[in-house]
């Protein structure tokens, strides 16, 4: 006993003393990175030209990156960007689960302190953090989602999705294709992206067919697999052959409208693998499109000041249509015409 | 409206999702139940749960046999039943505290793994519905109760499987007589230890079985934190019921049926706010539990460690 | 060098490292998992140590994240001496939260320093109300507190989800289309007043005096003995004519009162406004659990769980770093946290075998001496 005591003191002192250079070495490194930065702006602003450095993007999330949903929408985006311009070129960090709000600030504030050029701070739960911490760091370039505000700051940008535009063309196309007129919705909480998306499929539902219902079921949670599968069970039970849904915890009613042979419109990332044979068509995000815009002004010295919105007019939404899947002419005509609608202008969702 | 809730589709569909939404309460709350009888208290449920769920759907995925995906669970649940037991009985650690380091340590375990080993969300072909001749022709009755898949059938099977134990065997005694008063036991020969051992190791077993039976039969697929709180409200439910199998079962069956419920009633578009309906299912349990005043007590020695002459 | 070691000072020292070593174990296994993912451990555990600790934004980020650790641990430490499981943490917390919020709503003109502590009054008596029910419900109808407060929690998420989508709703959210559910953010005089320019607010210290307070109460009031006593030994406390039904309300309506000032503390000193993701953990960061861990690791006693609530925040704070450099999975840091607090709590074992090994060793000197004096005398008799 007395050995042992001995012995756990020696290994205590020894990972403490190994802890506290490694801490050194640390912030060696960070020093070092941050200098980096500086040139790299200082090279950037008198020419405006391919920059030598690599852009150094950080992104805070709510939940994980494997979501298939809000999360992963971002981070696949920031990985299409990174694919293009090549890894040593842009370099992607990011914190997932963050759902904690000062959790988040900490995270944000430490990215800032580390010189990253643009830090993202995707939720909207994200915006009071943002707004103490921007005005230290004005040479970070921030960008909040999803919203449209930017406080007003020079270094704040904004994005937002206009879901309710796929949400409407998933809508037109589920009216046409349920036979029984009984259309059912799996939501989580009825907020942000996921009301937007869901009030616009109905408003698309009932332009193409008054008489079909929309049912919608809020299960109150983002992560309840079980329960948005009874939901989606109890949309099949209530006669629904069509059905939609948003949020993570659609995995769930996925499988049951499979197991019924009820169609699936998906949303936020492509659901198309998960029951290829239902899956008719999903509106996928491509944040990628606006995050370019605003890596294009942080590049050429502008952090902020704009807000951004990915919709079908500038491809930041996409509907993607399931190849496996046998649309019929007229259902995909009509979904053309509405999202040809929706970009010209004539087409107005929310009056 | 709310006279479209006393249909008979209406009320074939909530029964029969209530009892299929009830399977993983049942098998968790059943192993929780032959714990705590036995006087060791197991929050880590939840996380046991998860990692069964994942042993079971990354051996079906890859094996395409679920068979060897249950195989899986039972051996996950097995292991931690073995490590909860070990540190509750040998190591005396308290226990409501070691549970929620499992019930965390199954969640991110169970989490990492889905993330390094399958990456995305995947689904499998779990288990189906089962069709019994003649039962399952019955109308209303066979829709209700003999159209659900092999684990449902297990689960109620259980339930009466284990009051049959806990009253009738002379290994239910045993548990029994370990809860209740340990030291009695000691001194008519049962070996305490060895009675808790095998009740916490059937626990993690059952809790196991649960969680194969979201990501294999009912719900066919992994994402992380899918069970989403539903090992606690299993341990409720084994306090619900005064330890007792069939007590447990019936306020499994009431909390998931006012679940299908609610979902209905959102369904109907009857005019109550989600989140009203939402909560009806723990409302109603609360509610049951004053108007059911039991006169039950918890196991004298729950969560209490053995040492002899104490 | 034996002598030094066997004395009493340094065995206390080793009962208090001991769940230290014990969470270096857990961090051990855990090095282990890194190298697996293909991180550095020394560069990831150095990253932990510099969140905590590295630089006065950590610290302040570490009491932040210890402040309602400390609240609802306090609150733990009321309900368990009673002898009553309170696993309502986070819905009494949310509780108190809406309560302390919708002042602050109702009254935007009120001076700072009337709001304030009319506004931790309010989250005080709306996580008490939040408690007392399953208190009430044990004592007169003898449902579980277990499973009630379990239930309560679930209830209190959905109030709050609609709260915070309906009526509560941010006026300017309310009139956008996709209505984020969170309220406006509160008069900038409500912000508890920050000592320092970081995040650390005057909560931290309310908490801590707090403890002091708790400390007296359960140890040298009569309403604390009572409490104890019931917690002890019910029967013998109503034979010695304590009303026990009454003393279980109260020990759960103390604990949740403890709960709520903690997330009326939580929205006027970090968040300034209640937003909700339809969770729970989404408000409270897991608080309402991890204040039972917090309790349990400072020995139920509410000086103890000063430092455990400190070290467990800087575990939490100190994990985000760590997952943050080394890019490693957030659920690596969920299963690291339950690992430590599994090590940790199978680490008292040996404190609880040297403590008796004290006992005995203490009782076999006290008869030695009686032995030897009763001989002396016996001796001196005969002369």
């Amino acid at each position: 006993m007395k050995k042992l005591r001995k012995t756990l003191i020696m290994l205590l002192l020894v990972a403490l003393l190994v802890a506290a250079c490694g801490g050194e070495e640390a912030e060696i490194v960070v020093e070092e990175a941050e200098v980096v930065v500086e040139e790299a702006e200082v090279v950037e602003e008198a020419e405006v030209v391919e920059p030598a450095e690599p852009f150094l993007v950080a992104v805070v999330m709510p939940s994980a990156i494997t979501d298939l949903a809000f999360s992963q929408s971002m981070y696949d985006a920031l990985i299409a960007i990174q694919e293009e311009r090549g890894a040593d070129n842009f370099e992607i960090v990011y914190s997932e689960s963050m759902f904690v709000v000062d959790d988040a600030a900490a995270a944000i504030r430490d990215y800032a302190s580390q010189g990253y050029d643009l830090v993202i701070a995707h939720g909207s739960q994200y915006g009071s953090s943002l707004q103490e911490i921007a005005p230290d760091f004005l040479e970070t370039s921030f960008a909040w989602g999803t919203t449209v505000d930017t406080f007003g700051m020079p270094n704040v940008f904004a994005y937002e999705a206009k879901s309710e535009e796929g949400g409407y063309v998933n809508g037109v196309m589920a009216a046409m294709l349920s036979k029984s007129g009984v259309i059912g919705v799996v939501g989580p909480i009825e907020t942000g992206d996921a009301k937007l998306y869901v009030d616009g499929f109905a408003v698309g539902v009932a332009a193409t067919n008054a008489d079909a219902k929309v049912n919608t079921n809020w299960i109150g949670s983002f992560s309840d697999v079980a329960l948005a599968s009874e939901a989606a069970q109890t949309h099949i039970g209530a006669g629904a052959d069509v059905l939609t849904g948003t949020a993570q915890m659609v995995v769930g009613a996925i499988g049951v409208a499979e197991e019924n042979d009820a169609l699936w419109f998906g949303t936020q990332s492509s659901q198309t693998s998960l029951a290829s044979s239902i899956v008719v068509a999903n509106q996928v995000y491509h944040w990628e499109v606006v995050l370019k815009q605003m890596i294009e002004l942080i590049e050429g010295g502008t952090y902020g000041g704009q807000y951004y919105e990915i919709t079908l007019v500038n491809g930041g939404l996409e509907v993607e249509f399931n190849a496996d899947y046998a649309l019929p002419d007229d259902v995909k005509a009509a979904a053309e015409a509405a999202i040809d609608g929706i970009v010209d202008g004539s087409v107005t969702i929310f009056p | 409206m709310i006279e479209q809730l006393f249909t008979k589709a209406v009320l074939v569909g909530i029964l029969s999702s209530g009892i299929r939404l009830a399977t993983p309460y049942l098998y968790a709350s059943m192993g929780e139940t032959f714990s705590q009888r036995s006087g060791v208290l197991n929050l880590g449920v939840e996380g046991q749960m998860l990692l069964g769920a994942f042993a079971a759907f990354y051996i079906s995925f890859t094996t395409g046999n679920l068979w060897l995906g249950m195989l899986a669970a039972i051996i996950t649940g097995l292991l931690m039943g073995l490590a909860m037991a070990f540190i509750s009985i040998n190591l005396q650690a308290v226990q409501g505290i070691s549970g929620i380091g499992f019930y965390l340590f199954g969640l991110g375990m169970s989490d990492l793994l889905f993330q390094k080993l399958l990456g995305t969300v995947e689904t499998v072909s779990g288990f189906r519905p089962v069709y019994i001749p003649w039962l399952s022709d019955i109308p209303i009755i066979g829709e209700i109760f003999f159209n659900q898949n092999i684990l449902v059938y297990g689960a109620y099977f259980l339930v009466f499987a284990a009051w049959f134990v806990l009253n009738k065997t002379t290994l239910g005694l045993k548990i029994k007589a370990v809860g209740e008063s340990p030291q009695a036991a000691d001194s008519l020969g049962v070996s305490v230890s060895k009675v808790r051992y095998f009740a916490v190791a059937f626990g993690g077993i059952m809790s196991g079985i649960a969680g194969a039976s979201l990501s294999i039969a009912l719900l066919n697929v992994f994402q992380q934190n899918m069970t989403s709180g539903l090992g606690f409200i299993a341990i409720a439910l084994v306090y619900f019921g005064g330890w007792r199998p069939l007590a447990v079962m019936g306020g499994a069956l009431l909390f998931s049926m006012v679940n299908s419920l609610q979902l209905w009633v959102q369904v109907l578009n009857i005019p109550i706010p989600s989140d009203f309906a939402v909560m009806m299912p723990y409302v109603l349990t609360i509610l049951a539990l004053i108007v059911s005043v039991q006169r039950v007590r918890p196991p004298s020695a729950l969560t209490k460690p053995f040492e002899r002459g104490h | 060098m034996e002598r030094w070691l066997r004395s009493e000072s340094v065995s206390k020292l080793v009962d208090v490292l001991l769940p230290i070593f014990a969470a270096l174990a857990a961090l051990a296994f855990g090095a282990l998992m890194l190298i697996i993912l293909g991180a550095n451990p020394l560069e990831a555990f150095s990253a932990l140590i510099d969140g905590a600790f590295g630089s006065t934004n950590a610290l302040a980020d570490t009491v932040v994240k210890a402040t309602p650790l400390l609240l609802i641990g306090l609150g733990i430490c009321i309900s368990f001496r009673g002898n009553v499981i309170n696993l309502g943490g986070e819905g009494q917390m949310i509780i108190g939260a809406l309560m302390a919020t919708a002042l602050g709503l109702a009254f935007p003109d009120w001076p700072g320093i009337l709001m304030i502590p009319m506004a931790m009054l309010a989250g005080f008596l709306g996580g008490a109300i939040w408690g007392g029910i399953p208190g009430a419900l044990k004592a007169y109808f003898n449902a579980s507190e277990l499973l009630s407060t379990i239930m309560m929690n679930a209830i209190a998420v959905q109030l709050m989800n609609f709260l915070l989508s309906g009526p509560m709703i941010d006026p300017v959210q309310a009139s956008k289309a996709s209505k984020i559910p969170q309220t406006a953010r509160l008069a900038k005089v409500f912000d508890l007043p920050r000592l320092v320019p970081t995040r650390l607010h005057l909560g931290a210290f309310i908490a801590v005096v707090l403890a002091f307070l708790v400390y007296i109460l359960l140890w040298r009031t009569t309403l604390g003995y009572r409490i104890r006593a019931v917690g002890q030994n019910p029967r013998a406390s109503r034979y010695a004519g304590i009303d026990v039904k009454k003393q279980i309300v109260l020990a759960l309506f103390l604990s949740g009162a403890f709960a709520g000032l903690a997330g009326a503390i939580q929205v006027f000193g970090v968040n300034h406004r209640m937003i909700t993701d339809g969770s729970a953990t989404g408000f409270t960061g897991n608080a309402g659990f991890n204040g039972i861990v917090a309790a349990l690791f400072g020995q139920l006693h509410p000086l103890g769980t000063i430092p455990a609530a400190f070290l467990f925040g800087a575990l939490l704070v100190g994990a985000n770093k760590l997952q943050r450099a080394v890019q490693v999975p957030s659920a690596l840091i969920t299963a690291l946290n339950g690992l430590v607090v599994v090590f940790v709590v199978s680490s008292d074992i040996w404190r609880r075998r040297r403590e008796q090994k004290r006992l005995i060793e203490a009782t076999v000197e006290q008869k030695q001496e009686e032995l030897l004096s009763s001989h002396t005398a016996e001796a001196e008799d005969k002369q």
